[in-house]
Order: structure tokens, then C-alpha cells, then sequence
């Protein structure tokens, strides 16, 4: 009786013994040394991505390429709605129904703020909020559709304006057909450049 | 044109799956000399066939170690080093959740991670549980296998689980993240970034050590993101490239898991039938999403914009459709990552990711998917001996009171933690006071939540407030049964097969590697996830469309 108890209580600390130390190495390995070699890899090869795509503008950081600011100058172009007010260390998107009344009202705020009427309706993205409120992007569409308003806060003529957005605009994969997106932090900086 | 790359981005990873099937079955030989890497690690003891019991004893005591590990380090995050940002000590029901949550693979996050965890907490507590739970699963799935195919002991936990970890996950994850690093996914120590904006406004982009984390939690059917919203954070995913990369990241490895059960087994074509049912479901729920999603939102009707499909919570840069086909994928599998955000999916669509959480066996869990699918096997080769009047077998071995007692416990644990949860909390301020959205799409949020939880797949309708203490405490309660109960009990089950001496196969055995006999499988599984779940189905994602298309 004791034997068995003893053979027992052997048989336990050698199970947590093993179970410890499978942990400690798959800890060292898999948070240690794949993170290390990832951050090294990324230093080496990819340090402008590594470190968040940073863009400069006027000797400053300005942002990240891939994140969404806000815009709300009539003279710059305006990124698609955020529930989070681009708040690029707390991210998140609206959550709402698309079928909720709650959603409804926000984009009636939007659409007045765009000044959109029924003879001249805005594309689809510009009142739906992206899922992280940091969508970098806006549909080519989009961003006609803001270049009088540009033009008239510039004092610039429409041309020139829609000069620049066919310049910044790219198609997203090749499975995108026609449709074309156009990076709203670099179409305002390519702006800032080129009808100072 | 949409359709097609969908199904493209199912046909790549459907094709890689077998190699990696076969890949997996080699290094979890127990025949070949690979033993030494885990034999070095850990010791004599890995060389020790285990029979049932001992491999579920030894796998709930390195989970339980693996839970208390990670509870020390986030209590304690704020005095623990690589935390630039300066992040402070998290509340306690929030630390058991997140436990539970990661070390049972599910990853509900009731947290926003660039705001609360530190960057230790991140690859040192979590994604350190996104390598060794997925490892978890793989290991018992190849336990289940030896067991069926004929092995009367199930091999060795702890050099399973080391080899799925080193050998399985490690090497996929560096070759991900290297590609997502390449794509603009960031992987940096420093802190938050500050910006000067073009209008001169002061803007903090949160950064850290994303791509590693992001690799793991696509491969390793975790789901957990380093942001807040997951894989539609720009850092987390910045481009229709890397959205590919992920969703077919999501997928592989229950894939793969499944020629991994044909090899192990030696019942390739028994694999191959199992798989086709799968698919098929898969597709059937890509093909729905994708349509349900394509029509616009009711909200926006009449309003003077452009009419086009559902954009609210998506981003634009991953194409159109994206969002629906990576819903689908992603609980099929017990994933739960997003790119797009579901409680803003059209009320009907809702439903395709909510159905998947209630099957559970689309795939799948890595390795637990096929576990789960095992418990529909058994039910199917019962009906089928029922109905032709014979003792059921499968594999040669008979299916008796024993298992099928076992069977079906395994199969109701699911629904009851569901239907139970939502019913609780639907009825009390505990639910209740936590909804975003009105009437039936509130009820949706909490039966989502309970879902998600059961399922272990983390994802969610975010609108609900979930960060509270009954929330954190009632779902990490329905992680931790709906993990080791469905685990545990098909390996009481194999092991009881095991021990049975084989029955001689004969023209009246009933098949199980036939497309008749998917078909029964693929009946089984949709009739009785229809009779458990049909009716919350129309109190919520049914109704909220209908009140919808009313108003």
C-alpha cells in the first residue's frame, strides 16, 4: 500500500517535472528566439515596414501610410468615417446593424457633411465606417467626388486637382478590375507638393 | 470574378494540405528516429507509450501549468520588462478570461490589445499559448488516430507535443511572418509612434511586435489579434496580398489535420471522404455569405449615396467580398479571426458564421476539428447499424453502449453551454445591459458570444460589452468545458476501441469509406445542428432580417 503511494507520488513529480520543462523551452524558443530572428529579419531586410511604414513630410513623422488620420479641412481629402475618431492606439469599428437606425442617423450627419443630394450622390464608402476606423483608403470615386470642394478651398482649377488623384490612384489586386483606391494621406501629401 | 478568387483562396490551401497531412503524420511517428529532439527537451519520459488515460492526465497538467504561467504574467505586466508604453495591471476576472480564452485556443478577446497588454504579455503570455494550445490539439488528434488505427497504446503526450509545436508550427509561422513582414505588417520593440497630421493635429499610431504574433494566431487556428480589431487593422493585415496570405493561413492546418488522421490511420480514403464532406460544407457557406453580403445596407435605403454591397466594418483595400468569404472561413475553422467586423454584417449573413460555430467540424480546430468530427462518425455508424440491425463497427472494432453513452455526452456538451449561456444571460441585466444594437440583433450579440465561446473561436459581435465581470467569468467557464470535454471524452472513446479485439470484415460491414457513407455523415451533421439550433436561429439573425426588410 505504501509502495503504490510512493511509486504514485514519483510517478507525479516526474510528470510535472517534464511538463515544466516542455514549457520552459517551447517558451524560449517559440516568445525568445522566433521573435528575435523576426526582429532581426525585419531590421535587415524590411526596416521601413518593420517599424510601421512611417511617413515624413516637412522633416516630421506625418503618419503611417497604412493607417488612416483625420482630415477635416475642406482643402484636404477626407478618409472614410471612423467610430473611433482615428484614434490609432485604441482602433475599432462601429459595430452597428447595418440595418439599425443608429446607423442610419450617423450617416445622415455624414452625407450633410459632404453636402450630398439626391442629384448628386455620394460613392458608397464615404458613409460606411471601416471595420478599424484606420482604413487608409478611399475609392477612386471617393475621391472625384471630393475634388470640387479641393479645387474651391485651394483655389485651384477641378483639373488639376483630378490630375493628381488619377496620379495617386492604384488598382488593389488583380482581381480588381476597374475598380481603382487611392491612399488619402498620400493623395493630401502629393497635394501639399504639387498646388502649393 | 469574386466567387472565383474565393474559391481559389480555398483551392491553394486544399492542395498544400496534403503534403503537410502526410508531413505532420511523419514527424508524429512514433516508429521513426525523430523522438530525440523531444527526448533531448524533456527527458526519458517521452519515450513511454501512454495509454488513454495517461496521455489525458499528462495533457491536462501541462494545460493546467500552461494556464497558471500565463495568469503570473499578465497579473503582473506592469512590473514585467519589454513595456514601453507603460501599460497597467490588468482586472482580475479580465486575467482568468483571457487565460482560459488563449489557453483553450479560443482567443475572445474582452480586451483591446494595443490598449491594455504590454508587449511581454503579448509574446510571452499569448502568443506563447498560441503555439503550445494549437499543439495541443494536433498531439491529441494523433492520439485519437493510433488509437483507431488499431494501436493499443496512444503514444506519448509530451513528445507530441513538442514535436507539433517545434516541428509543425514554428517552421510555418517563420515562413508567414516573414512574408507579412515583407507586406508592411510591423515587427519593431519601440512604442507607439507620434505623429505631427498634415493639419497638425498630434496623432499616437500604436506599433510592437505584430507579424510574429499575427503568423501563429492564422496558423494555429487561434484567432487572436495584437489589435483591438483584429485583421482589419491595417497593421495586422495591410493589404489584399497579405489578406490572401492569412486566409489561407486560417485554414491549412485543420486541412492538413485531416490526411494527417488518413495517414496515421492508414485509412487514406476514409480521409479523402471525410474531407469531401467538409468541403462541401465549406463551400456551401461561402457561396451564401458572399450572396447575403452583396446586397446593401437596409440602413442606407433611400438615402442620396450610391447603392453598392455592405461596406460598414470593412476595409476597401481587401477587394470586395473578402469580408464574407474570411467570415466563412474563419468559423468553419475554430478560428475566429476577422477582417471585416460581423455584428455589421446584414442580418441574414450573420447567420452563415453562427451556423459554422454550431457544427464545429467544418474543418474545424487545428487538430480538434477532426476530434470533433470523429464524434459525428460514431453517431453515423450507429444510425447506420440501427437501421440495417447490426452492432455498428468502425474500423473493425465494435461501437457499443460504452461509446455511444460517451458519444453522445461529447455531442450535447456543445449546445448545452450554448442555448444554456444565452438563455441566462438574454434573460438577466447580465446580457441585457451589455447590448449595442436593439431588439433581435441584441439578442445576437449574446448568442454570438456564448457561440463563439463553445466553439472555442473567439470571434465576435464586438458591439456587445463584454468586458464585465459575469461576462468574463461565464464565458471563460464555457471555454475551459467546451475544450477538455470534447476532448477528452473521444479519447475515451478511441481507447476503448483500442482495447477491443478486431471483428473480421465482411460483405455485411457497413463501409465507412464510401460516398454514401459521407452522405449519411454529411445528413447527420446538418439535421442535428438544424433540430439543436433552428430555433435560436430565428429569434435572432431570422427575425432582425425580417423586422428589417418591414421597416
Amino acid at each position: 500500500m505504501n509502495e503504490i503511494s510512493t511509486s504514485r507520488k514519483t510517478a507525479i513529480i516526474e510528470h510535472l517535472a517534464a511538463s515544466l520543462r516542455i514549457l520552459a523551452v517551447t517558451m524560449i524558443i517559440c516568445s525568445g528566439a522566433y521573435t528575435l530572428m523576426l526582429y532581426l529579419a525585419g531590421r535587415m531586410f524590411f526596416p521601413a515596414e518593420a517599424s510601421g511604414s512611417l511617413v515624413t513630410a516637412n522633416g516630421t513623422i506625418a503618419g503611417s501610410r497604412l493607417v488612416a488620420q483625420k482630415f477635416s479641412q475642406p482643402g484636404y481629402f477626407w478618409p472614410r468615417p471612423s467610430a473611433v475618431d482615428y484614434n490609432a492606439a485604441a482602433a475599432g469599428g462601429s459595430n452597428l446593424s447595418p440595418a439599425s437606425a443608429a446607423l442610419r442617423k450617423r450617416a445622415m450627419e455624414t452625407l450633410s457633411t459632404f453636402g450630398a443630394t439626391s442629384n448628386k450622390p455620394v460613392p458608397a464608402d464615404l458613409i460606411a465606417a471601416s471595420g478599424s476606423g484606420l482604413d487608409p483608403h478611399i475609392t477612386l470615386e471617393a475621391a472625384r467626388f471630393q475634388a470640387p470642394r479641393v479645387a474651391r478651398a485651394r483655389n485651384l482649377p477641378v483639373e488639376k486637382i483630378k490630375a493628381v488623384i488619377e496620379a495617386q490612384s492604384s488598382p488593389n489586386t488583380i482581381f480588381s478590375g476597374s475598380s481603382r483606391l487611392v491612399n488619402v494621406l498620400g493623395l493630401n501629401i502629393a497635394l501639399d507638393q504639387s498646388c502649393r | 470574378m469574386e466567387l472565383l478568387s474565393g474559391l481559389l483562396l480555398l483551392a491553394v490551401p486544399a492542395l498544400l494540405s496534403w503534403p503537410l497531412g502526410k508531413y505532420m503524420a511523419f514527424v508524429l511517428d512514433t516508429g521513426n528516429g525523430q523522438g530525440n529532439i523531444s527526448g533531448i527537451i524533456v527527458g526519458e519520459i517521452t519515450r513511454k507509450p501512454q495509454d488513454w488515460k495517461e496521455y489525458a492526465w499528462s495533457m491536462l497538467i501541462v494545460n493546467i501549468l500552461m494556464f497558471a504561467t500565463v495568469t503570473i504574467i499578465l497579473a503582473f505586466q506592469q512590473v514585467l520588462p519589454l513595456n514601453p508604453d507603460g501599460k497597467t495591471a490588468l482586472e482580475a476576472s479580465l486575467i482568468f478570461n483571457t487565460a482560459s480564452s488563449f489557453v483553450t485556443n479560443t482567443n475572445l478577446q474582452h480586451y483591446s490589445g494595443e490598449v491594455f497588454m504590454s508587449y511581454f504579455s503579448q509574446l510571452f503570455g499569448l502568443m506563447w499559448l498560441q503555439f503550445v494550445s494549437a499543439a495541443t490539439g494536433i498531439a491529441c488528434l494523433a492520439a485519437l488516430s493510433r488509437g483507431l488505427g488499431g494501436k493499443a497504446m496512444l503514444g506519448n503526450f509530451y513528445r507530441d507535443f513538442s514535436t507539433s509545436t517545434l516541428l509543425i508550427l514554428l517552421p510555418l509561422a517563420l515562413i508567414l511572418s516573414l512574408l507579412l513582414i515583407a507586406g508592411g505588417v510591423p515587427m519593431t520593440f519601440e512604442g507607439a509612434a507620434v505623429a505631427k497630421t498634415l493639419e497638425g493635429a498630434t496623432q499616437t499610431i500604436a506599433r510592437g511586435p505584430v507579424a510574429a504574433m499575427i503568423a501563429i494566431k492564422q496558423l494555429g487556428t487561434n484567432g487572436g489579434g495584437y489589435f483591438g480589431p483584429n485583421s482589419t487593422h491595417p497593421f495586422e493585415n495591410p493589404s489584399a496580398f497579405t489578406n490572401s496570405a492569412e486566409c489561407m493561413a486560417i485554414i491549412i492546418i485543420p486541412m492538413a489535420s485531416v490526411w494527417m488522421f488518413g495517414f496515421i490511420t492508414g485509412r487514406k480514403k476514409d480521409a479523402a471522404i471525410i474531407f469531401t464532406v467538409m468541403m462541401a460544407l465549406l463551400i456551401i457557406k461561402v457561396f451564401i455569405a458572399m450572396n447575403l453580403e452583396n446586397a446593401p445596407s437596409a440602413a442606407f435605403s433611400g438615402l442620396p449615396a450610391a447603392a453598392g454591397p455592405n461596406l460598414e466594418g470593412k476595409e476597401l483595400r481587401f477587394g470586395p467580398g473578402t469580408g464574407a468569404l474570411w467570415a466563412s472561413v474563419t468559423t468553419a475553422t475554430s478560428n475566429g479571426s476577422v477582417n471585416c467586423m460581423h455584428d455589421s454584417l446584414n442580418p441574414l449573413t450573420g447567420l452563415v458564421p453562427l451556423a459554422g460555430m454550431w457544427l464545429n467540424v467544418i474543418f474545424g480546430g487545428a487538430g480538434v476539428g477532426f476530434i470533433n468530427m470523429f464524434i459525428f462518425i460514431i453517431v453515423g455508424v450507429f444510425i447506420c447499424g440501427m437501421m440495417v440491425g447490426r452492432t455498428p463497427e468502425y474500423f473493425a472494432k465494435k461501437v457499443e453502449t460504452h461509446e455511444m453513452k460517451l458519444a453522445l455526452l461529447a455531442l450535447l456538451v456543445h449546445p448545452l453551454l450554448i442555448l444554456g449561456g444565452t438563455a441566462l444571460f438574454a434573460a438577466t441585466p447580465w446580457g441585457a445591459s451589455t447590448v449595442l444594437n436593439t431588439g433581435a440583433h441584441g439578442f445576437t450579440e449574446i448568442l454570438y458570444e456564448f457561440t463563439s465561446a463553445a466553439a472555442n473561436n473567439g470571434s465576435g459581435f464586438e458591439g456587445l460589452g463584454d468586458n464585465t465581470v459575469p461576462w468574463n467569468i461565464a464565458t471563460g467557464i464555457v471555454m475551459l468545458v467546451g475544450r477538455y470535454v470534447p476532448i477528452i471524452l473521444p479519447l475515451a472513446i478511441a481507447g476503448s476501441l483500442a482495447a477491443k479485439k478486431a471483428v473480421p470484415e465482411t460483405s455485411g460491414t457497413l463501409r465507412t469509406d464510401t460516398l454514401l457513407f459521407g452522405t449519411i455523415i454529411l445528413g447527420s451533421v446538418v439535421f442535428i445542428g438544424a433540430l439543436l439550433f433552428l430555433p435560436v436561429a430565428v429569434l435572432g439573425p431570422v427575425a432582425d432580417h425580417l423586422a428589417s426588410i418591414m421597416r
